[in-house]
């Protein structure tokens, strides 16, 4: 009797252990919580080159993140990128003409979008589009146009 | 010499569909002995998974430990120590966790079952079942087998974890990289579905490993050498076909 009593008692702590750590994966490791319980709003930016955004990326205003891109879609119609991102509720005052720009982490860090507070007295709310945008500087373009502009200097 | 080889290759094509059609045997039980006979899985996922903690909680911290500390070192000369939480928890996560969790569990567990099977074997105890109308399938080795396929993955989780902690340790804690970017880089790009991923393989691993060890068990010559043998080769055949078996889910999974 006392012998079932341990096993029993031995694996129930067991099962409990492994869903702990299952827990303490899933929500730990991942992003998996963050903004899950806060409010957040909706909002649109355009982009003509988004570089190498992708969903999850945070959203930075003068250096902290307010917020995460939840999709990147692209436009057909437009040929442009449009990507959605939430920011967090309590950030209720960004000036609605702020522009959105794509920069990276780092040289060969991860990309992020970050805001540039604008002047206007209005200001994002859900649903709204941010107008002014500048698109992610690709290393390759940059490199391609360092070489392309050296060599025609030769030639002169 | 041809015909030799061919012999031992249909010898092989015999064995692995003798395996299959176990499998499907202890499958068509394991209902009937989860729902009526759920102490006896109990009692063996105590038996298989309660008694491999220590294990594998001390193995997880040191080799989560040692990972951060060889990550941290080669980062070093990039200057990009912050990703070292990043890094090993991609791999803990992914890779690490679920292969070794399943070798340390065919080590620990594996034997036991396969060896406990093979002994009660040799000394006539499954053919005394037999003999007063018990099946031993279902009595013995489903118990064992649906045991193993429950402690694997829990198994696994805290293997992951404890890992994932002994790199914070080293990194954080002695060598002084940045508590907030160990975390906050492992949780920006880390998905719930890296995590995902090493669920699933844990759980075929863990089915792996617990038929393999019953089979060598079941399938034991019943003397000494074969029981002994019977548990060598449960070590030898889960690590090949845990480790195939990985490169065959991540293949396809990527």
């Amino acid at each position: 009797m006392q012998q079932t009593r341990t096993v029993e008692l031995g694996t129930g702590l067991f099962v409990l252990l492994g869903i702990g750590a299952l827990f303490f994966l899933t929500t730990q490791t991942t992003g998996f919580g963050n903004y899950a319980g806060s409010d957040t709003y909706e909002v649109q930016a355009r982009f003509e080159n988004i570089g190498s955004l992708k969903p999850r990326s945070p959203v930075s205003m003068a250096g902290v993140t307010i917020g995460r891109v939840i999709k990147v879609e692209f436009d057909s119609d437009s040929l442009e990128a449009v990507v959605t991102f939430i920011l967090e509720s309590q950030y209720d005052r960004i000036p609605d003409d702020s522009d959105a720009t794509i920069l990276t982490a780092g040289l060969m860090g991860s990309q992020y979008m970050a805001l540039q507070a604008g002047g206007s007295e209005t200001y994002l709310e859900d649903g709204s589009e941010v107008l002014f945008t500048q698109s992610a500087v690709v290393l390759e373009n940059l490199i391609g146009k360092y070489l392309f502009s050296s060599d025609s200097g030769d030639k002169k | 010499m041809l015909r030799e080889i061919y012999q031992a290759l249909l010898e092989f094509v015999r064995t692995f569909g003798a395996l299959q059609l176990f499998f499907l045997r202890l499958l068509r039980h394991s209902p009937f002995v989860f729902v009526k006979r759920f102490r006896l899985v109990v009692f063996q996922v105590y038996n298989t998974g309660v008694l491999s903690i220590v294990l594998i909680v001390v193995c997880g911290g040191f080799i989560g430990a040692v990972l951060g500390l060889q990550v941290y070192s080669n980062l070093k000369r990039f200057n990009a120590e912050d990703t070292v939480g990043l890094f090993t928890a991609f791999a803990l996560a992914k890779e690490i966790g679920p292969v070794l969790t399943a070798l340390l569990f065919a080590g620990r567990a594996g034997t036991a079952l396969a060896s406990e099977i093979g002994l009660m074997k040799a000394t006539d105890q499954l053919s005394a079942m037999e003999m007063m109308a018990v099946n031993p399938i279902p009595r013995v080795v489903v118990p064992r087998f649906l045991g193993g396929i429950i402690a694997v993955p829990i198994l696994t989780a805290i293997f992951t974890t404890m890992g994932i902690l002994g790199a914070h340790l080293v990194a954080v804690e002695l060598l002084g990289v940045d508590v907030g970017a160990f975390w906050q880089q492992m949780q920006q790009t880390l998905e719930p579905s890296d995590i995902y991923e090493g669920i699933f393989k844990s759980v075929v691993f863990g089915i792996v490993a617990s038929l393999l060890a019953v089979w060598e068990g079941y399938n034991a010559l019943p003397t000494a050498a074969g029981v002994s043998r019977a548990t060598t080769r449960t070590v030898v055949v889960t690590a090949i076909s845990v480790l195939i078996l990985d490169f065959m889910i991540t293949a396809s999974l990527l």
